[in-house]
């Protein structure tokens, strides 16, 4: 039975928002232009490619279900298990599986704790105990003699590294033929084009970004059926996996406070700049008040808040996510409530500077309405920086997730994100020996997301700042 | 006398997508001491690139791909870039245009000028300080001793510039460069500043590089002309020939689109078409598609110099081929195109007094609060227009003249209820606009229109012409249905003399002229009875001005427009005014006919102006009358008459009270106490 969570319903709204938006730039020769001038940076044409396949586990994550039960009621229906589960729960069902008993690290065939063992007596004489790391329910079970350990990783690694290797030259191969198409040259000239970086596009970055995301995910993929490639957490789940569950998380926080944050930006700034005023007076009271309050406070105020009546409602929600769900959209809200200040703040400095263009002014001795002024002349004006200051905002806001969720004010505990993992994970950094591959996959993870996030904005502030393009030229 | 700069085919290359646009393309020409030499030519054609190559200032993607450029003989191409920094300042120095942006906003101008003394002469502490006063005192800046210790801010933009001459003279270079040194201040400034040039060049004997479009100050200051045209100069004479008897086609074209008094009624020449772009390959002469003398040799073979006799050299076939005598009908037809036409059915020349007034304003005023405080409360006003008065006949121009910062702009502004007058009303057509509001006002919107000063600012770069085109019909409600909206599109774009094919595209596809002249289709659209031209032509060259001033004067005949035309530039004034009112600091100080106002002004501020224009007429024996100091601020204006302590002929009783209106003849107001007896 599919299962619509209500964030995964607001994440397939935004992606539809994203497409809809890329059609209407389309047809609009200047806008389409200022999009090539993003698609002519090899950096950020490079972050894409990562941010794409973030993107793809983050949506992969948001198509949600419930698995049906083997047997069905007493009158024949089907019965669902109270599990919801996602697409990439189901992919990843090797890793999501393959639970040991506590921490193990990784590529490891021994768990990374002395457990008391009974070593059966020879010959029937009585058993023994013994202090020893147990071999690993899954983590390497396939081998017979842990000594082929080191040699099994490197073949299947490179397995996996040469089918990566196929996939790779496969897809460089399509693009080649897609873009020799419709031309005079060959494909193989067109590669060599690519490759010596002459195409407008800059492929020669996209392919070698997608080249570097094979190679590691390749001989990923073959060792994550019979290793933990990231070792296990303190109940034995496999840290890979988490941290792709992480990915959902921190993307949701990234995309859809952006939902909650841009109509209240854009309709406080634009109108605080246009009508002046005590609309203005008022529109910057507001957000001097608001920035003036600790967010950290009124952020873990208002999830207390919702937190209590999530208790105290337990009949509205059937499974244990569709809650922790409810309590990151309620995030998600008051992260875009307290952080809209800002944007406000530069669209009204720059509606301020608009109203007194004179295509504004020859609007006003029309006798064209307001409504249509600020929606045809001012808008559309400022859109470009409604669009570089949220691309730059991602970044931040999943960072902010990270943070709250460590403080213990973001999301759900049983919700997996970036956040909670290190938060799991910091107290045993000061185990000996340490346990340091949760914290490590969290932080890298994050890390690339992020940057990837930043290069991209990098790469449509250029095209879309009017100064940057005047000192480039 | 052996020249100090010289500067010897000369190529300058920027590098942008596709070939290198060459910016300057085999330039050669020197200058002498003491001389001053003017390259004159519309924008695009490399003038300023040439003064950054002589720097090597050149922008980042610029550079110099071959020739030479020395002073004294030192070719400082061939000079490491340390050496370089010992030319600049010390032996050329440049003053910029706008010197708002020039001076560093955080330092004193003092330190400023101490500082180029400390790099070129190795002066500092006291005596740098008393050297920078000395400069300051050098080139008017009066009480220097207070000034040195000022911010830019601080200072006007005509004693800016002074800093930035200050700065530049500071350690006595032999050249200076000025790029459009007074293109950004008003006349009375300009005249101000370019006396001011004259006067230190003889007292020190450098030579100046004076690059401008205005060919009024190129008679006014230079020896010698040099005309450039994308990328090449295309004729080298002495001022006295240049002005006499220029020969290229395109410098006769220059001179024959300046607008003034002896054109009135006729039609402007205009340059068809635009500079073509730099970085395509050029076969033949560059003018030749512009040109109206262009013949088959034009296309195939570029021209090599023609020497006139004297310095008097032209790159051109046309001319080469009518000195040697063999094609001396080449352009029969031709001849008469550039020459200025009488219109015998202009409407321009009716008397005016005749026609109905449309437009009468009284007592306007406009005032904007200072406010200060927690509880803002008001503490002073700006008074931008303080009670003025005129009146525009139906199918006549007044043109609305003053300096920047004295209120023009905001009149025209009041009187389309865009900015709400203070007091005073706006009767429109027998109907008071300032008590009309929401829906009543907005009917009556269509009678009157406005054109802008900036094509760039004035169209909304995210909408296609047609959008912007039907944006006022839509508003109003007129043309309602497809079918007669296109016909009116359509009907419009022929009007303003735009191709069809223009509807669908964007603002930024077109050049300046074609913005404003979309501008112009806009304000058309909703067929208004009046349209206020906010300096309309002010953005453009010289040649494009023509092609606008002459569409403004087809449309007034056409369609018995009203114009309320606000400039700062008399020429455009004397071209197609019918009356004229002078304003100075938020109020007219004369009004009258275009004859009387422009040919025998009354008021002295009315004389200054006029006389401070320069004019291309190099012997005009006009005396230039010099204003010292600049308008005072709206805050507070002078007590008594606003423009006694600027006025030669200041009396007591104009230190007391402002004067009141003097009625010298039926069209001729003045307010002035020397004319106030005469009544």
């Amino acid at each position: 039975m599919p299962v619509m969570l209500w964030t995964d319903a607001l994440i397939f709204l935004l992606l539809a928002v994203v497409i809809g938006y890329f059609y209407y730039v389309s047809r609009r020769a200047h806008m389409l232009a200022t999009w090539m001038r993003v698609t002519e940076s090899p950096s950020g044409m490079a972050a894409l490619v990562v941010l794409g396949a973030f993107a793809l586990v983050g949506l992969l994550d948001s198509l949600h279900y419930r698995p049906t039960l083997d047997q069905g009621d007493a009158q024949g229906r089907p019965v669902y298990s109270v599990e919801v589960l996602s697409v990439l729960d189901a992919l990843a069902a090797p890793l999501r599986q393959r639970q040991e008993r506590t921490y193990s690290a990784p590529f490891d065939t021994r768990a990374y704790a002395r457990e008391t063992v009974e070593v059966p007596g020879e010959q029937g004489a009585p058993g023994t105990q013994r202090r020893e790391f147990p071999r690993l329910q899954y983590g390497g079970a396939h081998l017979g003699n842990e000594a082929g350990r080191e040699r099994d990783i490197v073949v299947s690694g490179l397995q996996g590294f040469a089918l990566a290797a196929l996939l790779w030259w496969g897809l460089a191969g399509v693009l080649a033929a897609g873009m020799a198409r419709g031309t005079s040259s060959g494909a193989g000239e067109v590669l060599q084009r690519i490759w010596r970086g002459e195409t407008r596009t800059p492929w020669r970055a996209v392919l070698i970004a997608l080249g570097v995301l094979c190679a590691i995910a390749g001989p990923v993929l073959a060792w994550c059926t019979k290793y933990h490639v990231l070792g296990t957490d303190k109940v034995g789940q496999d840290v890979l996996f988490l941290a792709l569950k992480s990915v959902r998380t921190g993307l949701v926080i990234g995309t859809l406070t952006t939902l909650v944050l841009m109509p209240l930006a854009v309709v406080a700034g634009v109108t605080a700049g246009y009508f002046r005023g005590w609309v203005d007076d008022v529109v910057q009271y507001v957000y001097t008040t608001l920035n003036s309050i600790p967010g950290v406070l009124l952020i873990a105020a208002s999830v207390l808040l919702m937190q209590v009546y999530i208790d105290t409602h337990p009949e509205l929600f059937p499974t244990a996510v569709q809650r922790a769900d409810l309590r990151l959209l309620f995030l998600c809200i008051i992260l875009g409530l307290t952080s809209w200040t800002g944007l406000a703040r530069l669209l009204r400095g720059e509606v301020l500077k608009l109203r007194e263009f004179e295509y504004v002014q020859a609007a006003q001795a029309f006798g064209v309405g307001h409504s249509r002024i600020l929606s045809r002349h001012i808008l559309p004006n400022v859109m470009h920086v409604v669009l570089i200051s949220l691309v730059l905002d991602f970044s931040g806001l999943v960072l902010a997730e990270a943070v709250l969720s460590y403080v213990g004010v973001g999301v759900d505990p049983s919700m997996t994100s970036f956040g909670t993992m290190i938060n799991a994970a910091r107290l045993e950094m000061g185990r000996e020996p340490m346990v340091w591959w949760s914290l490590a996959a969290a932080f890298v993870f994050m890390f690339v997301l992020v940057l990837a996030a930043n290069l991209f904005a990098d790469a449509v502030r250029d095209a879309f700042d009017p100064r940057v393009r005047v000192a480039g030229k | 006398m052996t020249p100090v700069l010289e500067i010897e085919n000369l190529h300058t290359e920027i590098d942008g997508n596709g070939p290198p646009t060459r910016a300057v393309d085999g330039i050669s020409l020197d200058i002498r001491r003491g001389e001053t030499f003017a390259l004159v030519g519309e924008s695009g054609c490399g003038k300023s690139m040439t003064a950054l190559s002589i720097m090597r200032l050149l922008p980042e993607a610029g550079r110099i791909a071959s020739g030479a450029v020395r002073v004294n003989g030192e070719d400082l191409l061939a000079l490491p870039e340390a050496a370089m920094r010992d030319v600049r300042g010390r032996r050329i120095a440049m003053i910029f245009q706008e010197p708002a942006t020039s001076l560093n906003a955080v330092m004193t101008v003092g330190r400023q000028i101490e500082e180029v003394l400390e790099r070129h002469l190795n002066l500092s502490g006291g005596p740098a300080r008393t050297r920078a006063i000395s400069l300051l005192d050098a080139v008017g800046v009066p009480d220097a001793q207070r000034r040195i210790g000022e911010y830019p801010f601080q200072l006007s933009g005509g004693l800016k510039q002074r800093v930035m001459i200050a700065m530049a003279l500071a350690a006595e270079p032999e050249i200076l460069v000025a790029d459009e040194p007074t293109t950004a201040l008003d006349v009375t400034i300009q005249a101000q500043v370019l006396d001011l040039l004259k006067k230190l060049q003889v007292e020190r004997g450098m030579a100046i590089l004076l690059i401008t479009h205005d060919l009024g100050i190129v008679a006014g200051m230079a020896q010698r002309v040099a005309v450039m045209y994308a990328g090449e100069i295309v004729e080298i004479a002495s001022r006295e020939a240049f002005f006499s008897r220029a020969q290229h086609p395109y410098s006769r074209k220059l001179f024959e689109s300046l607008p003034g008094a002896a054109r009135r009624g006729a039609e402007l020449a205009v340059i068809p078409g635009q500079v073509p772009p730099l970085n395509s390959a050029f076969h033949g002469c560059r003018f030749a598609d512009r040109c109206d003398f262009v013949h088959a040799r034009c296309r195939e073979e570029s021209p090599g110099w023609t020497a006139l006799g004297g310095e008097h050299k032209v790159r051109c076939h046309w001319v080469e081929d009518k000195l040697k005598g063999s094609r001396a009908d080449s352009a029969p037809a031709s001849e008469g195109a550039g020459a200025v036409k009488a219109n015998p059915a202009d409407a321009l020349t009716a008397a005016p007094g005749g026609a109905a007034i449309l437009l009468s304003v009284r007592d306007l005023k406009v005032h904007f609060p200072i406010r200060k405080g927690v509880f803002k409360s008001v503490v002073g006003h700006v008074k931008a227009v303080d009670g003025v008065s005129l009146e525009v006949a139906a199918g006549k121009t007044l043109a609305l003249v003053g300096e920047s910062g004295c209120g023009k702009t905001t009149v025209g502004k009041a009187i389309l209820q865009l900015i709400r007058p203070t007091a005073g009303e706006v009767v429109f057509d027998r109907v008071d606009l300032t008590r009309l509001r929401g829906e009543a006002l907005r009917k009556r919107r269509r009678e009157f229109q406005i054109i802008f000063q900036d094509p760039y600012a004035s169209l909304n770069p995210r909408m296609r012409v047609e959008e912007i085109l039907s944006e006022g019909m839509s508003a109003l409600g007129l043309y309602a249905g497809k079918a007669s909206l296109q016909r009116r599109l359509n009907e419009l774009l022929d009007q303003v003399g735009l191709p069809q094919a223009a509807l669908a595209r964007y603002p930024h596809e077109f050049s300046g002229g074609q913005r404003q002249r979309i501008a112009i289709a806009r304000a058309l659209a909703v067929e208004p009875r009046l349209i206020i031209c906010d300096e309309p032509t002010s953005a453009l060259d010289v040649s494009v001005q023509a092609q606008i001033l002459n569409l403004l004067a087809r449309l007034q005949r056409e369609l018995g427009l009203a114009y309320l035309f606000i400039t700062h530039n008399i020429a455009v004034v004397e071209y197609l005014a019918h009356e004229v009112a002078v304003m100075y600091l938020g109020r007219i100080v004369e009004r009258g006919s275009a004859g009387e106002v422009l040919g025998s002004p009354r008021h002295p501020y009315t004389q200054a102006l006029l006389s401070a224009v320069p004019s291309i007429e190099a012997d005009s024996g006009r005396a230039v009358i010099k204003l010292e100091g600049e308008l005072p601020s709206p805050v507070n204006p002078p007590a008594g008459c606003h423009f006694h302590p600027r006025c030669r002929e200041a009396r007591p009783e104009c230190r007391a009270t402002y004067p009141g209106v003097s009625q010298l003849s039926p069209t001729r107001q003045v307010a002035c106490w020397l004319y106030s007896n005469k009544v």
